[in-house]
């Protein structure tokens, strides 16, 4: 838990402790809670109810959020107890009986799911769309970044910026269908090459290049948005460092390798966990929006999986094993990638 | 309350870091002596990588706008998509505003985003004042709480259970609910709450200001530009369901724009491409000519479009000190 603190004040250079005035420390001074043996002195001296009644307001400023997520988060996270069970939502009066009366049935819904060769093409399917869009998207926010940060122009740097930001804020209905009236069957490409006499390009149904599709799309929408946190790494780098390497004699390029991607490294990491976290996450309404354009076989991922074969058919408890799998793994990797990090040298989402 | 009104009046004073120049180069300020001239094939290629990105963004719009403008004959002669407007129709727009099912999609989704954002706001600004201050009661189990959430995965079919067992189905709630709260927004403010330095809030305090007194006066007028980011950041979120209205909203009248979009263009073109059955009263009547599906294209670009230029000169500032803190 102290980890995940740090994350969140790491780096803020904000280490002042806010003393309130009824608080008795006269020094108000943290470290001197700890005497040298170890032992936790000062703490003490605010009793709980003096705390209570100091922070109540902060405490119930704080309540109905985590009351939604309790609800909304943590609940369906505990939820996933249906994974084991024959979940059947009609044999009580409410969802609660339901589950209370449902029969556990140990790893049966995990057999079923594992033996079901529809479940692994969509791992397959999500694990080569994350590959792909790794080696094909990735790397373009931090190219953008660079291209971006090299202009002069305050002007055209900031129009470039809000151009390209925009599409961020599409909906993934709004960003298929602009792909659809542009490279559709009936859209303005294929319309202009039915003018020049050509054989019309489909490229929206077309199961083979539909990773090539995803992923343009992808860019199209995020690559702009993508580069605005490498834009601050960017702006961060000490000028110097540039000028120190200029006369040392390196030129433009051996300063991009050797001082701009090096300052960008933290950021590239911590990215790369984050992503490396979501592999089995390649965006959800992307694909229900394209699956029945391009076929299942094609477009078939992980959550798509589960809507399809779990919520429409009501197979509750095969669904909460494939939610399950996937929260599973995604945890899982997170905290590899991040010990891997770590390993590196680099700070990663969470410090120890 | 007088010595915190007196640091606070007037001009905004120059408190957060973030607004401090920026260290580094000054964009604008020119090129450093000591850099070497560009070449004429690297500024080439440059411009051309950056004006291909700027048309494929700008160029699907202008092609959607000119068509939801372009009358039937325009469209006809032209096969399709218009690139170069001729004339003005807006007999699509009033098509699309005579009532049905797209008028009240546009109803719907306004005001689950209207009231979305609001509560969403409301919660989230409390909750990251109520998390700000490190020493207070429960402060560490309560962050961990909302950070937690980052590395759970809950699960759609949880999350659908929970939310249907609620009695949300087809209820408009069940657009804003289980989404209300972001933690990454939260973190973002509660990074902005904490920079602001302590002294000012102990002579608040000093003042006789309570906590709520010190969030509106001093916290809020603060942080006005992060507030404005993750509010935007909010509404586009509303505005945009989709996903949730296809798990929850069965009920075609109470369809948000998004959904209404989906069945109407994307469905139109090829028929089932969400599987759902699309029945959609009083416009299956007479097929929708392309100008007034691009029409509703429009409207639903529109807000993001509207809206965006005002708070876009914030982001660098509000969004990165959160993004990299959190």
């Amino acid at each position: 838990m102290t980890s995940v603190e740090t994350s969140v004040t790491a780096g803020s250079g904000d280490d002042r402790s806010r003393r309130s005035p009824d608080q008795p420390t006269p020094d108000g001074d943290r470290r001197s809670r700890r005497t040298p043996d170890g032992r936790r002195t000062r703490r003490r001296t605010v009793p709980l109810r003096a705390r209570l009644r100091r922070d109540w307001p902060l405490l119930a400023m704080a309540a109905p959020a985590a009351l939604l997520l309790l609800v909304f988060h943590y609940l369906p996270t505990l939820g996933n107890v249906i994974a084991f069970q024959d979940y059947n939502p009609w044999v009580g009066d409410n969802a609660f009986e339901a589950f209370v009366y449902s029969e556990w049935i140990g790893f049966g819904n995990f057999e079923t799911l594992f033996r079901d060769p529809g479940f692994w093409d969509a791992v397959v399917n999500t694990l080569t769309i994350t590959a792909f869009q790794l080696v094909f998207f990735f790397p373009l926010p931090i190219l953008l970044a660079i291209l971006l940060h090299s202009i002069m122009s305050t002007r055209v740097r900031g129009f470039i910026q809000s151009v390209v930001y925009l599409p961020h804020f599409f909906s993934w209905v709004l960003v298929v269908t602009f792909f659809m009236q542009m490279l559709g069957g009936a859209g303005l490409l294929a319309q202009r090459m039915r003018d020049a006499g050509l054989d019309p390009l489909n490229v929206m149904g077309n199961p083979d290049t539909f990773i090539v599709l995803v992923t343009a799309e992808s860019v199209w929408k995020d690559v702009g948005w993508g580069a605005i946190i490498f834009l601050a790494a960017l702006s961060a780098i000490d000028q110097n460092l540039y000028e120190a390497a200029a006369a040392d004699g390196a030129g433009r390029w051996r300063r991009l390798w050797h001082i701009t991607l090096p300052g960008l490294r933290p950021v590239i990491v911590l990215l790369l966990i984050l992503r490396l976290g979501d592999a089995l996450t390649v965006g959800f309404e992307q694909f229900i929006l394209q699956r029945e354009a391009v076929g299942r076989q094609a477009a078939e991922v992980l959550d798509t999986y589960v809507y399809y074969q779990a919520i429409i058919p009501q197979q509750w408890g095969m669904g909460a094993a494939a939610g399950l799998f996937k929260g599973v793994i995604g945890l899982v990797l997170i905290i590899a990638a991040n010990k891997f990090a770590h390993r590196l040298g680099e700070q990663g989402v969470y410090s120890r | 309350m007088s010595i915190a009104r007196t640091l606070t009046a007037g001009r905004r004073p120059r408190l957060d870091p973030v607004n401090q120049p920026p260290r580094g180069r000054r964009p604008g300020v020119g090129r450093p002596v000591w850099e070497e001239p560009p070449s004429p094939v690297g500024q080439g290629v440059k411009g051309l990588v950056l004006a291909t990105m700027v048309l494929a963004v700008i160029f699907p719009l202008w092609s959607v706008l000119v068509t939801s403008l372009a009358s039937r004959e325009t469209i006809n002669a032209t096969g399709g998509m218009v690139v170069i407007p001729r004339e003005i129709d807006l007999s699509a727009y009033v098509n699309i505003f005579s009532g049905g099912q797209i008028s009240r999609a546009v109803w719907v989704s306004t005001l689950v985003t209207v009231v979305g954002t609001t509560f969403s706001l409301v919660l989230t600004v409390l909750a990251a004042y109520g998390l700000s201050r490190k020493d207070s009661l429960a402060h560490r189990p309560l962050l961990f709480l909302f950070l937690l959430t980052f590395l759970i995965y809950p699960g759609m079919v949880p999350s659908y259970l929970v939310v249907t067992g609620l009695g949300l189905k087809n209820s408009l709630w069940a657009l804003i609910l289980p989404t209300a709260i972001s933690v990454f927004n939260l973190v973002v403010i509660r990074a902005f709450f904490m920079n602001v330095p302590a002294e000012l809030i102990d002579a608040a305090r000093i003042d006789g200001a309570g906590e709520f007194r010190i969030l509106w006066r001093i916290m809020l007028p603060l942080s006005r530009a992060v507030i404005a980011v993750v509010g935007l950041f909010y509404a586009v979120g509303y505005w945009n369901a989709y996903f949730n209205a296809v798990l929850y909203i069965d009920d075609n009248d109470k369809w948000p724009i998004q959904r209404v979009l989906q069945s109407y263009i994307l469905a139109g073109q090829s028929p089932s491409v969400t599987g759902a059955p699309v029945n959609i009263p009083g416009v299956t009547a007479y097929p929708p000519t392309l100008a007034v599906k691009m029409a509703v294209v429009v409207i639903t670009v529109l807000p993001a479009v509207v809206i965006f230029p005002f708070v876009q000169r914030h982001f660098t500032k509000g969004v990165i000190t959160g993004a990299i803190k959190g």
